[in-house]
């Protein structure tokens, strides 16, 4: 990929990930911060990438072990968010005051 | 697959990332936006079994190595996720930021033997970014777990010459990035890892246990940014928005968390080497208290007009969550006005205190937060501390130099009367003596949080 795309995509990118979050009360910090945990275990998809690949066992058996904790990160990351966020089902009248 | 769609499905997979941060920030569309956020992460993930990366053939190598790998990671961390209490969610969140870590650091690993000699000048430096941030992120949050666990001391550890050992380890793992860059070679690469993995247990090391939630939170965005080097390195457009993002977004929470509790990223990392030795704690301990039975605190509740709950850690310990709500709905029941005042760190993180809460079915118009209620306590005649001593500490007000002084605190002693729930005069999580525990309209009724209110709701009832 060209240099310029890849830095413009980060640059992008930051700016989205500043925006969507700079104004959540304090109430959401904590699903907020774990639900972000979640999206980085995609890193999975990096792991799978690089099993695919390894030609050696080292290789191999380093990659195995990024996609055991890649999953955990990710699988476990978004159940215990929902397991937060299931505390704030919505009430008979609903919604935070 | 061609190279077009499989782009094209990671395009879709990043936006639903940004929907789902988009949706947990507001209350109503957090549980969409996680649930979002998983659809995005599966997509990603079965999207990459579909696609011949490099031009090699279907299906990929290694495919059963994989698919168990992946089967061990879900049956370890999805009964986790289910399983854990409430109370010690924190850690759990912590562990898995830590593990993420470390698999971006094994990917970056795993590339940069692949790679070899191949490897152009970018790409190594992208990997040694990943190995040194993933790195520190694993080891500093098994730090942090275990200091959530209470395996080991909450409060900051310091040795003589620690900051000269942390910027030793710090110039060390420096080195050795400059040494991969420009000698390549699998050696200089694992002691690289070595020298980060220890420069992160020192970082996390001075860290005061109050101030743990934001050093996850900061690990957490840096985790988010090793992803985004490998994606530069894997080039994967996914990869590099979804850790940019996290990135982004960790560091602003990180920024909005420091300012809840009113602390100064600078400070949280640095404090334990700036802050000047403590006051006299033990000179203290000899003050005489005034402890009370059920009875007196019913008797105190019976005839307040207002009433303000500040619950606690202590309070989810004790798992007395729906006694204190049997409580609240009594004194309701008898005319008198309650809310729970919540301090924006009450438990162990931002906003734990109101999952425990809900978890309890209390309804959200009681919960007030700390800048409504805290000019109310005027007019309150009774204030109930319940297994929480750092968020009404008047130290954090009164004495510069204490770990948590500009945090801003309940502010209980302007109440008529405080009634401390507590086992013991133990001091808080962050290890500092409270004044308002001797202070004359203050009664302290010791023992277990949920078997003391048992107590007292079944002698507010008969009164």
């Amino acid at each position: 990929m060209e240099p310029i795309a890849i830095i413009s995509i980060f640059v992008l990118a930051v700016f989205v990930g500043f925006e969507v979050v700079s104004k959540v009360s304090s109430t959401l910090h904590t699903p907020l911060m774990s639900g972000a945990n979640a999206i980085h275990g995609v890193i999975l998809v990096g792991a799978i990438i690089v099993a695919d690949h390894s030609s050696t066992n080292l290789e191999l058996g380093l990659a195995v072990a990024a996609i055991i904790l890649a999953t955990i990160n990710m699988v476990g990351g978004f159940v215990v968010t929902d397991r937060m966020l299931e505390m704030f089902k919505p009430k008979k009248d609903g919604e935070n005051k | 697959m061609s190279h077009f769609l499989y782009s094209l499905i990671g395009l879709a997979a990043g936006v639903c990332f940004i929907l789902a941060l988009k949706g947990l920030s507001k209350p109503k569309t957090a549980r969409r936006g996680n649930i979002i956020g998983a659809i995005g992460a599966t997509i990603a993930t079965v999207v990459v079994f579909l696609y011949a990366q490099d031009g090699e053939s279907l299906p990929l190598n290694n495919l059963g190595w994989i698919l168990g790998a992946i089967a061990i990671g879900v049956v370890i961390g999805v009964p986790a996720a289910r399983k854990v209490q409430m109370t010690q969610m924190p850690q759990l969140v912590a562990l898995f930021n830590g593990v993420g870590g470390g698999a971006a650091a094994l990917v970056a690993i795993v590339e940069y033997l692949h790679l070899g000699a191949k490897a152009n000048t970018a790409e190594v430096i992208a990997t040694v970014f990943t190995v040194i941030v993933g790195c520190v992120s694993f080891s500093g949050s098994i730090i942090t777990f275990l200091k959530l666990q209470e395996l080991m001391t909450t409060r900051p550890v310091v040795f003589p010459g620690g900051r000269f050992v942390i910027a030793g380890t710090l110039a060390a793992t420096l080195g050795a990035a400059v040494w991969v860059v420009s000698a390549l070679g699998t050696n200089p690469l694992l002691i690289l890892a070595a020298l980060a993995l220890a420069f992160g247990i020192l970082f996390v090391l001075p860290v005061g246990g109050a101030d743990v939630p934001i050093v996850i939170s900061l690990l957490n965005a840096f985790t988010g940014l090793t992803v985004a080097a490998s994606g530069y390195v894997l080039d994967s457009t996914l990869l590099i928005i979804a850790g940019t993002l996290v990135g982004a977004s960790g560091t602003i929470l990180t920024r909005l968390m420091a300012e809840a509790m009113g602390r100064s990223l600078f400070g949280t990392l640095f404090g334990a080497f700036t802050a000047k030795p403590q006051e006299a704690n033990g000179a203290a301990e000899d003050r005489p208290v005034r402890s009370g039975s059920p009875d007196d605190v019913a008797i105190l509740l019976n005839y307040a007009r207002r009433v303000v709950i500040v619950p606690g850690f202590g309070l989810a310990v004790a798992q007395a969550q729906h006694t204190v709500r049997e409580l609240a709905d009594l004194m309701l029941s008898k005319g008198i006005d309650v809310a729970y005042g919540i301090h924006p760190v009450a438990g162990r993180m931002p906003g734990h205190m109101n999952v425990l809460l809900a978890e309890a079915n209390v309804p959200y118009d009681q919960l007030a937060e700390m800048e409504e209620v805290n000019p109310t306590f005027a007019q309150t005649d009774v204030a109930i501390v319940i297994g929480a001593n750092d968020v009404v500490n008047p130290a954090a007000q009164t004495t510069p130099g204490c770990p948590i002084y500009g945090m801003p605190i309940l502010e209980v002693s302007n109440a008529a009367n405080i009634i401390f729930l507590k086992r013991s005069m133990r001091p808080g999580f962050a290890g500092i003596e409270n004044e308002l525990l001797y202070d004359p309209k203050t009664m302290l009724l010791f023992g277990d949080a949920k078997a003391s209110l048992t107590k007292v709701v079944s002698a507010l009832k008969n009164l």
